[in-house]
C-alpha cells in the first residue's frame, strides 16, 4: 500500500509555522478527494523545541504517522534540524530546505513555511489554485498577499542544489 | 457545513462536533494535553463550555448537570483523571439520568506529560464502560456511542483517548445524530444519589448488574469490528494500535474492540479459537492482554520493551517478529525552553543565585529546571509544590530549610496550590515558608486558558476573579508581596532574600503577563470594556 500513499514530513522549530505547513498541505489533499491523515505532536513544542508533522495522502491511509525511512518528501524549516529529520527520508526521497530559495528576498522572514510549500508544491500533484485556497483558509487576510508571493517565490524557482535529483536523499 | 459533509479534524475537534450534533447540554473540563482542544472547539462551535479549577471540580459540575437530565462532557487529560478519580468511583454507583461522557485523554511516549500512565485501568477500578477511538471518524462515533450507552444504563462513560487519536486529522463524516429525548428536569431520587452506606450497599449492585448487561450487548455489539485475513494470524488491537497493524501486517485477520471495558470475551475467545497463532497488539500496559488472559483464552502479548512510549508500524512489525533487540533511540533534537522574553527567566535566575531548594509544579516555568537556570528541585504533580516544599521544611535541618522555595503558575495554583495554603498556615515549619505564585495570568502551557485567576471564561469574556493577594491575607499569612519581575529584577531578588530570613509565612506574586498572552489579554480587556457598554444599551431599549 505505501506505493500508493505519498508520505511528507515537516520539521523544524517551534514557532517557524510546521503546523501550519502541514495542515495546509492536509487541507490541499483533502480538497482534491484524496484519504489523509495527519499527525504532530505539540504542546512543549510550541516553547521553541524542535517540532515535527507528518502528511499521508493516498487511496487508503492507516497509521497517521509516516514510518521512518518511508518520506518521500523532508521539509525541513530550519538547517539545524535536517540531521535529527533524516531517517524520516527513504532513500530516493526528497529533501526539500531553506538553501532551495533566495531566504533574503522573502517577502517576511515568517513567510518561509509557504515559500517551502511553494518548493514542495513543484513535486505534488495539486494545482496552483488548490494551493492558494488551502493558505487562504489558514492564514488571516492580513498575510495573504505576502504569503502568495512567498509560495510563488519557491513554487517558481530553479529546483537548486538543495532539491535536486542529484542531492537527494 | 451541512451534516453530510466530510470535514478534517482531529480527534479533539471530532469529539467536540459530535458533542455539538448530540446537543450536549454543558461540557467542562481543566486543560491539559492532549485534551485541551476539545472544549475550546465545542465553545467555537456555540456549545456551552468551562474551564473548572480542576478536574475534580470540572467531573462534579458534569456530574450535576447529568443528574439534571443533561448531556455532560467532561474532558481532562489522563493525570486529570487522577484528579477526579473521587467524584468517578462513587459516580459509578450513583449512575446519571441523563448522559456522562468522561474524556481521558492518555499520552503514552510522553509528549507533553510527567507520566504515562493507562487510564484503561481505571474503567476497571471504577467500573465503568470504556470506548476507545481509533481515529478521528470513532472519535466521532463513539461520543454518540458513548452518550446513548450512558443514557440507556444511566452509567458514566470514559472515552479513552490517546496523543495521536487528539492529535491526528482525519476525515470525518457527520451524520444525524440522537438529539437528547427531554429537556433537563429535576427527579428526585433519594436513594439512589445520596450514597449513605445503605443507600450504596444495593448501588454498588446495581452497578455490578449494569455492567453484566452492557457486557451481553458488547458481545453482540456492531462496534467491535473482526477483518477477514490469513488465519495464520489473528491480531486483537484497540485505538490507534489497530491502524499500525494493518499497515504492518495487511494479511492477518483482526480484531478491533472499540468497548474495551467490559470485554466481548466470548467473541474474543472465538476469535482466538479461529486463528493458528494470535497476538495482542496495544500501546501501554498489557492490560488487554492479561484481561483475555484471564478469560482463559491463549493470546500473546508484547514483549516488555514495548510497554513503554508510542507504538508505530515498526513496533508493530517488531513485536510481531518477537523482535527484542535493542531498538535505536531516536535523535533528541532541541528541547524546549522559556522564551527569550518569559519573565519566569528572572524569577529562575534570582532562585539559582540565590541556592534556593525549589519545590516546583507543573507548567511552562517547569523548564526552569534546564539550563542555564536549573533551578528545580522536585515536580510531581499538579500543587504538590506546596505540600512537598512544607514537608522539606519541616524535616530538613534549619540551614537548609531557610532555603527551601515553593513555585507555582497561577492557573496550577488554583487548580491545587490553594489546599496547600490552607496546608502552610495550619501546620506551618519553624522555619516559616515561602511561596512564588508564578502570575503570567494565562495558563500558558496548554496554549493560553484561562482560568478563575484571570477574570475570563473559557470564551475569554469578563466574568469573577480571584484575587490572589486577598485569598492569601485571608487565609491568615502574615506576609504577602507582588513584585512585576520584568520592570524590577532587583526587587524580586531583594523581597525573595527577605522572606526566606524572616522565618514568617510568606506568599510572592511575581506577576507579569505571559509575553505570548499579552497580546490577546490587552484585546479581550478592550472587548470588555466595549461588550459593558454594549450591554447597557440593549437594558436601555428593554421594557
Amino acid at each position: 500500500m505505501s506505493s500508493q500513499v505519498v508520505n511528507v514530513v515537516f520539521a523544524g522549530l517551534g514557532g517557524q509555522g510546521v503546523l501550519k505547513a502541514s495542515n495546509i498541505l492536509a487541507q490541499v489533499a483533502f480538497a482534491s478527494g484524496k484519504a489523509v491523515k495527519k499527525s504532530e505532536l505539540h504542546g512543549m513544542s510550541q516553547r521553541g523545541g524542535s517540532v515535527s508533522s507528518d502528511v499521508r495522502f493516498g487511496e487508503e491511509v492507516f497509521s497517521p504517522m509516516v514510518p521512518d525511512g518511508d518520506a518521500d518528501y523532508l521539509v525541513v524549516l530550519t538547517l539545524e534540524e535536517v540531521e535529527n529529520n533524516r531517517r524520516h527520508l527513504r532513500r530516493e526521497g526528497v529533501l526539500v530546505t531553506p538553501e532551495a530559495i533566495a531566504v533574503d528576498n522573502l517577502p517576511h522572514p515568517r513567510s518561509l513555511n509557504i515559500a517551502l510549500l511553494g518548493v514542495l508544491s513543484k513535486h505534488l500533484p495539486f494545482s496552483r489554485e488548490a494551493w492558494l485556497t488551502a493558505i487562504r483558509a489558514s492564514l488571516p487576510e492580513k498575510v495573504h498577499e505576502i504569503n502568495v508571493k512567498a509560495f510563488d517565490m519557491g513554487r517558481s524557482g530553479q529546483p537548486t542544489s538543495a532539491d535536486s535529483p542529484a542531492m537527494r536523499g | 457545513m451541512t451534516r453530510s459533509e466530510r470535514c478534517l479534524l482531529n480527534g479533539d475537534e471530532a469529539v467536540a462536533q459530535a458533542a455539538i450534533d448530540s446537543g450536549v447540554a454543558l461540557g467542562t473540563g481543566y486543560p491539559g494535553t492532549p485534551s485541551t482542544e476539545i472544549l475550546e472547539r465545542f465553545n467555537e462551535l456555540g456549545g456551552k463550555a468551562q474551564w473548572a479549577p480542576n478536574e475534580k471540580v470540572a467531573l462534579e459540575v458534569a456530574l450535576g448537570a447529568a443528574y439534571a437530565g443533561g448531556r455532560a462532557l467532561v474532558t481532562m487529560k489522563h493525570v486529570g483523571l487522577n484528579v477526579a478519580a473521587d467524584p468517578l468511583f462513587t459516580a459509578a454507583y450513583t449512575g446519571v439520568t441523563g448522559a456522562l461522557v468522561v474524556v481521558s485523554a492518555d499520552d503514552p511516549g510522553m509528549a507533553s506529560s510527567q507520566n504515562e500512565q493507562d487510564n484503561r485501568r481505571y474503567a476497571v477500578a471504577a467500573g465503568i464502560p470504556m470506548l476507545e477511538p481509533a481515529d478521528s471518524q470513532e472519535a466521532y462515533d463513539l461520543t454518540a456511542e458513548a452518550i446513548a450507552i450512558s443514557e440507556r444504563w444511566h452509567i458514566p462513560v470514559l472515552m479513552r483517548m490517546t496523543t495521536r487519536v487528539c492529535h491526528s486529522q482525519t476525515i470525518v463524516q457527520r451524520r444525524a445524530l440522537p438529539r437528547p429525548a427531554a429537556p433537563p428536569s429535576w427527579q428526585r431520587d433519594i436513594q439512589g444519589r445520596v450514597m449513605i452506606p445503605a443507600y450504596a450497599r444495593p448501588a454498588h449492585g446495581r452497578l455490578r448488574r449494569k455492567l453484566a448487561e452492557i457486557a451481553a450487548w458488547g458481545e453482540q455489539s456492531a462496534l467491535h469490528r473482526e477483518l477477514p485475513g490469513d488465519d495464520a494470524l489473528g491480531i486483537i488491537t484497540s485505538g490507534v494500535a489497530f491502524m499500525h497493524v494493518r499497515e504492518a501486517a495487511p494479511k492477518a485477520r483482526v480484531l478491533k474492540l472499540a468497548l474495551t471495558y467490559p470485554l466481548p470475551t466470548d467473541a474474543i475467545r472465538r476469535f482466538v479459537d479461529s486463528v493458528q497463532r494470535c497476538v495482542v497488539i496495544e500501546e501501554g500496559d498489557p492490560y488487554l492482554h492479561e484481561s483475555i488472559r484471564a478469560a482463559g483464552a491463549e493470546v500473546t502479548g508484547k514483549p516488555e520493551m514495548y510497554r513503554f512510549g508510542e507504538l508505530n508500524v515498526a513496533r508493530v512489525r517488531r513485536i510481531l517478529a518477537g523482535d527484542t533487540t535493542p531498538e535505536a533511540p531516536p535523535p533528541r533534537g532541541k528541547p524546549p525552553q522559556l522564551c527569550s522574553a518569559c519573565p519566569h527567566r528572572v524569577t529562575f535566575a534570582a532562585l539559582s543565585k540565590l541556592g534556593c531548594i525549589v519545590s516546583g509544579d507543573i507548567g511552562c516555568y517547569t523548564l526552569g529546571v534546564l539550563p542555564p537556570f536549573e533551578a528545580m528541585d522536585t515536580c510531581v504533580c499538579m500543587g504538590a509544590s506546596l505540600g512537598v516544599g512544607l514537608g522539606l521544611r519541616h524535616v530538613l535541618p534549619p540551614d537548609q530549610a531557610r532555603r527551601v522555595v515553593s513555585v507555582i503558575g497561577d492557573s496550577t495554583f488554583v487548580h491545587s496550590g490553594i489546599t496547600g495554603l490552607a496546608e502552610m498556615v495550619y501546620n506551618p515549619p519553624s522555619t516559616g515558608h515561602v511561596v512564588l505564585i508564578l502570575d503570567n495570568g494565562t495558563t500558558a502551557m496548554t496554549g493560553l486558558q484561562e482560568h478563575p485567576g484571570t477574570g475570563r471564561t473559557l470564551g475569554h469574556e469578563a466574568t469573577g476573579k480571584i484575587v490572589f493577594e486577598d485569598l492569601a491575607r485571608s487565609l491568615g499569612i502574615p506576609r504577602v508581596h507582588t513584585i512585576d519581575p520584568a520592570t524590577d529584577p532587583a526587587g524580586l531578588e531583594r523581597t525573595l532574600t527577605e522572606c526566606l530570613a524572616s522565618g514568617d509565612l510568606c506568599v510572592i506574586i511575581a506577576r507579569r503577563p505571559c509575553i505570548l498572552a499579552a497580546g490577546h489579554i490587552k484585546q479581550y480587556e478592550r472587548q470588555a470594556t466595549a461588550g459593558s457598554r454594549g450591554e447597557g444599551c440593549k437594558t436601555e431599549v428593554t421594557p
